[in-house]
């Protein structure tokens, strides 16, 4: 089936946000993007979206190939180590999100992006980048920077930004960035009627003036 | 509408003070604001949605939809910005304006600022000009911004700062651990340290409490509202009066004129979108240099086809900000302590007196810095991603030191606010277009005071150092913005008198940073907060009662 409005594919797309209502080409019926997610989880699997793109499931716009491709080059970006990954802090959410808010004038740099990445590896390792070796799949991304720099650097930035960023954006997940720089919690109310220039060790910390 | 004796535009540093002024001497005040009234909890802790770190957009205005501006390169190239891109150069819009938001550092301009030409010369090719009034001018008024606004700190330290009747209202803050590393590597060196003055309060002041000292500060309203701006001081006091009318979410369209040239008020678009009239005796012009700029070049007519004030082609022109240069230094144990607002120390011995130099700038370190500040920080050779990076964040986040400071820029005539002949913004007005640069001798007394930082942090024990700075394609205005109004007695090279009213039209005053001749080596907010009183009182002592003549 087409959607109506499908002449137009990258303005359809461009309405799945927030409270924009989608007209999925049912007659008399408008779906918010909640509704859509809702009923596309729910294997809705008549319904496609005008320019071929299907968000997979739990996600907003990424599908599930693109998925598995860009979680491959966050966790490049900032790799496992006692620490978790970007994929394992939520950076992938956190660009999944933004795709369809702030980040929506990129959807097609990332479609097109995530597309490349796929075909550069599978041309040189013959595999999809989900299944290589992690080296492989670090050589694949070295390859994606050198060949596509203003993608990589796109995606680059996003990691960080979701890996170091507030976690109310769905990335750095419980503050574990922060925990990993050695950050304490937010600071209580009533914080500054102490001294905290002084250690923990000091005499009873006392009221400023 | 009824009829008001003040229309100002813009609710921030000025416009709030100008409003209070006005409505407290019994005039009639119709404050209007183009963004909204924000609480702390609006955008709060979002490291990535501030004034500051705009990833994911400003927190307090404008949004990027519907606001565009236009910035022109070095070739000649024009570029369409949203409002959270950096060439966009960016204040904010909202109730408060910058000082809702801002680092809160309260300087005053030293004696030497107003009195730039006087003192160096100008440069071929700089319009680097003497201001029409002194700094004994302003003193009385600085220490009105000082004591009713709320500053902390403490000059003491320092020989080099104008002469002031009283100290500060307020104690600094507890030094934080880079003030303990910063102060006494100083002294070695033969600076003069001090506590920064910030209009913060870190004693109970004016009604509200201390700082809590988090790290969500520079960049962010205040969760306990321990910052001072004009939105928790000044504008409450207008409002109490009840001469005053605030009206948020409201964009100016020109200034209107009648037959003989004089302002009769401000057209504007309401919340929704409307356009009304708000008919008055005076106008203020209180929206930021380049907005209040934008404003006079889109009020023409037929008396004033270049828009008011602009006969002689000045306004707009000699657009300025400040060009920050620095260092940052690296160590081998932890300097940074997580404690707001962060920059505590600096030194003044460098904004002036340095042969060869044409003024220079004070140097501070930096204000907390959000974790995702620092992933482009890093030592030189640094990974940009990978493992080494992660590794390199670890190792340098809580040892690293920031010190740098805003160069006093050279103006150029050239550096500019025009409207942009075909883009629009979602009124259908026309934007702001920024072009040209200031004066090359900026970028030189820039490099120096990066040397100076560097020696500062390598005195303090720094393993590495690096230096920023950069040259910038276009003029840096951002959120020090300022010149495009200038003051001055010659009304061919000038905008408002040393009144801040527009030579052409004797109700119409700009009253912001666009009036500033030069924009001293220091953050600008108290020299507009002293200047707005300052102006007030013109305007109040020559108010004849239901009309300005």
């Amino acid at each position: 089936m087409g959607p109506t409005r499908a002449q137009d594919g990258r303005a359809f797309c461009g309405l799945m946000e927030g409270d924009l209502r989608m007209d999925l080409g049912l007659k008399s019926q408008a779906l918010t993007r909640r509704q859509f997610v809702a009923v596309g989880t729910l294997g809705g699997a008549a319904l496609t979206v005008g320019c071929g793109h299907r968000a997979g499931a739990g996600w907003e716009f990424l599908t599930e190939a693109q998925a598995r491709t860009l979680k491959c080059i966050c966790d490049q970006i900032v790799p496992r180590d006692d620490f978790p990954s970007a994929a394992e802090a939520g950076v992938l959410s956190y660009i999944d999100k933004q795709l369809v808010r702030h980040y929506r004038p990129h959807q097609d740099v990332y479609r097109d992006g995530l597309e490349q990445a796929e075909a550069q590896s599978r041309k040189r390792f013959g595999k999809e980048m989900a299944e290589l070796a992690a080296a492989d799949q670090l050589a694949a991304v070295l390859d994606l920077e050198r060949d596509h720099p203003g993608f990589f650097e796109m995606v680059r930035n996003h990691t960080l930004e979701g890996y170091y960023g507030a976690p109310r954006h769905g990335g750095n997940r419980d503050e574990m960035s922060w925990k990993m720089l050695g950050l304490g919690d937010p600071p209580l109310l009533g914080r500054a009627q102490y001294d905290l220039t002084r250690s923990q060790g000091d005499k009873p910390k006392e009221p400023l003036p | 509408m009824n009829r008001v004796n003040a229309v100002v535009v813009g609710a921030g540093a000025a416009g709030g003070i100008v409003a209070k002024e006005l409505a407290v001497a019994g005039l009639s005040v119709v404050l209007l604001e183009r963004g909204k009234w924000y609480t702390a909890a609006e955008g709060r802790k979002d490291d990535l949605r501030n004034q500051r770190n705009t990833q994911l957009g400003n927190a307090y205005g404008p949004e990027d939809e519907g606001n565009p501006r236009v910035w022109v390169d070095a070739k000649g190239g024009a570029h369409t910005v949203v409002a959270s891109e950096g060439a966009y150069s960016n204040n904010a819009a909202c109730v408060g304006g910058g000082t809702l938001s801002w680092g809160a550092q309260a300087w005053r301009f030293m004696p030497q600022d107003f009195k730039m030409r006087t003192t160096y010369g100008a440069p071929e090719g700089s319009s680097l000009e003497d201001w029409p009034i002194t700094y004994d001018d302003l003193e009385a008024y600085y220490d009105k911004a000082e004591y009713e606004i709320g500053v902390s700190g403490d000059y003491s330290g320092t020989p080099f700062h104008g002469p002031r009747k009283r100290p500060l209202p307020m104690p600094p803050l507890p030094p934080n651990r880079e003030f303990g590393i910063l102060e006494p590597a100083a002294r070695r060196l033969g600076l003069h340290p001090l506590h920064i003055p910030m209009a913060r309060n870190s004693v109970p002041y004016n009604g509200r409490g201390p700082c809590m000292r988090c790290r969500w500060c520079v960049g962010f309203a205040c969760e306990v509202d321990a910052k001072n701006g004009s939105q928790n001081t000044v504008i409450p006091v207008a409002l109490n009066t009840g001469n005053c009318e605030l009206r948020t979410e409201c964009q100016a369209k020109e200034i209107l004129t009648d037959e003989r040239g004089r302002a009769r008020g401000v057209s504007y678009f309401d919340e929704r979108g409307r356009l009304q009239e708000q008919l008055a005796d005076v106008v203020v012009v209180s929206a930021c240099a380049t907005e209040s700029a934008r404003l006079l070049l889109n009020s023409k007519s037929k008396l004033y086809p270049n828009g008011i004030g602009n006969r002689y082609d000045q306004v707009g022109r000699n657009l300025q900000g400040h060009y920050y240069s620095g260092a940052m230094g690296f160590f081998a144990d932890e300097a940074y302590d997580d404690l707001g607002p962060g920059a505590s120390i600096a030194v003044m011995d460098y904004n002036h007196g340095t042969a060869g130099l044409r003024g220079g700038g004070m140097l501070a370190n930096e204000f907390i810095r959000l974790p995702i500040q620092m992933v482009d920080r890093m030592p030189q050779g640094t990974p940009r991603w990978g493992l080494g990076h992660k590794q390199a964040m670890r190792k340098y986040y809580k040892r690293n030191i920031a010190v740098m400071g805003p160069t006093q820029q050279i103006p150029s005539a050239d550096a500019r606010v025009t409207l942009d002949p075909d883009v629009r913004d979602k009124y259908g007005l026309p934007v702001v277009r920024i072009s040209g640069n200031v004066h090359p001798h900026t970028f030189e007394i820039g490099a120096v005071q990066a040397q100076r930082a560097e020696a500062w942090l390598k005195e303090a024990g720094a393993i590495a150092t690096q230096r920023t700075g950069g040259m910038p394609e276009v003029v840096q205005a951002g959120q020090h913005q300022a010149g495009t109004c200038r003051m001055g007695n010659d009304p061919r090279s000038s905008v408002v008198d040393r009144t801040c009213r527009v030579h052409d039209v004797d109700n119409v005053f700009v009253i912001d940073s666009s009036v500033h001749v030069n924009n001293g080596g220091f953050n600008p907010g108290l020299t507009i907060m002293a200047i707005a009183y300052y102006a007030s009182e013109a305007l109040v002592k020559g108010w004849k009662g239901g009309g300005y003549r």
